[in-house]
């Protein structure tokens, strides 16, 4: 009875979003009159940082500070229309909407604030922090506040932009089956040691190591906590999580946390990622998304590494001790 | 019938009536209006509803109002000082240890736990003190560094 080490690869080549019916998003931006932009969309924050993601792509696009950028997602019933928050697609999909947006707000702008100074709006570029300057001259300036006030009491204009991104539907090739259904996909390739306890069937996860290339990283200390959380869910899918662990047989099926056992801070191992940025051609600032893949490589990773431990090849999820210790049964029974 | 239930919440005497049998977390949600303290399984296994109790975290999902009588309470929403985040705050922020947020206020509060009795907490320790905090999205590592983070800055301030 020993405890032995194996190490298993995978990689991963992830779709961003998805394209049944077409994959499509809106965005709305407008200034309010004291110069500040609020973006809507219906793309929801649930943690993964839509909010911060589309704030710094709006603020980047429309060249203001990002203090002065609010999202609301507040409700996807009356909100610009979005598929949703899934499939890795929100900063690549609703991301591309919001930039379109702030493209069309910006010109407004910069519309107004040309009337304001009686220049051609071609000669004007905001400063970042909040002014309108004439290009080369920059003691020729308004505050975007000032230019909002124009715009809504002055000129009559709503400084505001529409933004939409269509991924259209793709049709199957009725001859040879091709499609395509995404645009971009995103890469992983990761490495698990794992030690297998052969009396006990337990498995230990002691390291995990990863490649991600995920087009333009828009915000690195998102990107890193995605990745991390997504290691352990892997974890958990290949080692713990299961709702009917005797499938079809519904027996003996967890019905809360006691019985739904997922790793704790105790059963996480090290995790150490390497962001590879490949900028995607159509994405936001060149981003493509991490949502869902980050969750997926430990699971045939660990499955390798099982193997390479103990020479039995698990194929159903969870790799519960059960099924190591009856695989090793059967492998020493020579079957 | 209803009872009167007075204890110390976050350093000010407060009062409410509760139904037979209704728990700290309820009152403290429904009667008294603080909703840091989050309701996720209702059954003492996620410790989303942590508070302290004279110091030590527990479940407030569990304990009836009536065992606050004349104690001191502590949640979440008591800990920034006025616009000044509380170190631990300011690490899970700085660290990115929330995504979601909904384990967020029972982990700071466990976490306080500790560093109050412990100021120099090994790694091992901070996981022993959150190991009854469930996470769905952190994956730990971040909570279990801001939480070390945290102590480092409280001890740089004595
Ligand atoms: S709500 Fe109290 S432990 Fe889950
Ligand atoms: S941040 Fe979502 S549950 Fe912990």
């Amino acid at each position: 009875m020993a405890k032995h080490r194996g190490r298993g690869v995978a990689s991963v080549n992830y779709p961003i979003g998805m394209n049944l019916g077409g994959d499509p998003s809106q965005a709305l931006v407008h200034a309010t009159p004291t110069g500040k932009f609020v973006v809507t969309l219906s793309s929801i924050d649930l943690g993964q940082g839509m909010k911060s993601v589309t704030r710094q792509l709006a603020a980047e696009t429309l060249g203001v500070p990002i203090e002065d950028v609010h999202v609301d997602t507040g409700d996807s019933d009356t909100g610009p229309h979005c598929m949703g928050s899934f499939a890795s697609r929100g900063t690549h999909r609703a991301g591309n909407a919001v930039v379109a947006a702030a493209r069309e707000a910006k010109e407004v702008l910069l519309e107004v604030a040309a009337e304001e100074l009686e220049v051609d709006p071609r000669d004007l570029e905001l400063d970042g922090r909040g002014n309108v300057r004439v290009k080369g001259a920059p003691a020729r300036a308004l505050s975007v506040r000032d230019v909002a006030q124009a715009a809504h009491f002055k000129r009559g204009k709503s400084i505001s932009g529409r933004g939409m991104f269509l991924v259209p539907p793709s049709d199957v090739d009725p001859d040879t089956g091709a499609m395509r259904p995404v645009t971009t996909y995103a890469h992983a390739c990761m490495i698990v040691d794992v030690e297998v306890d052969d009396e006990t069937g337990e498995v230990r996860v002691l390291s995990i190591k990863a490649a991600y290339e995920i087009g333009r990283a828009l915000n690195i200390g998102l990107v890193e906590q995605q990745l991390v959380g997504g290691a352990w869910m892997g974890i958990s899918h290949a080692l713990f999580e299961t709702v009917e662990p005797y499938y079809p047989d519904r027996a003996h099926g967890p019905t809360d946390f006691n019985g739904y056992l997922m790793p704790g801070p105790g059963d996480m191992c090290p995790v150490e990622i390497e962001i590879i940025e490949r900028p995607a051609l159509d994405g936001p600032y060149g981003a493509k998304g991490i949502g869902e893949m980050c969750a997926t490589p430990p699971i045939p990773a660990i499955a390798n590494a099982i193997e390479d431990a103990i020479g039995v090849r698990i194929t159903e999820m969870p790799f519960t001790p059960e099924k190591i210790l009856r695989a090793l049964d059967a492998k020493r029974a020579g079957r | 019938m209803v009872t009167a239930v007075s204890f110390t919440l976050n350093g000010t005497a407060v009062a409410a009536v509760a139904e037979p049998a209704e728990t700290l977390l309820s009152v403290l949600r429904h009667r008294l209006g603080d909703t840091s303290p989050k309701a996720g399984c209702l059954q003492g296994t996620c410790g989303a509803c942590t508070v302290l109790l004279d110091g030590e975290p527990v479940l407030s999902c569990l304990l009836l109002a009536d065992a606050a009588e004349g104690r001191r309470v502590e949640t979440v929403r008591g800990l920034a000082d006025g616009p000044t985040l509380h170190p631990l705050q300011e690490a899970f922020m700085d660290r990115f240890a929330a995504q979601c947020g909904f384990c967020t206020p029972g982990m700071i509060m466990a976490a306080k736990a500790l560093l109050d009795r412990n100021p120099n907490p090994t790694r091992e320790e901070v996981i022993e003190a959150i190991s009854g905090n469930v996470c769905r999205c952190t994956g730990y590592l971040p909570i279990i560094e801001a939480i070390l983070e945290a102590a480092r800055r409280l001890a740089a301030r004595r």
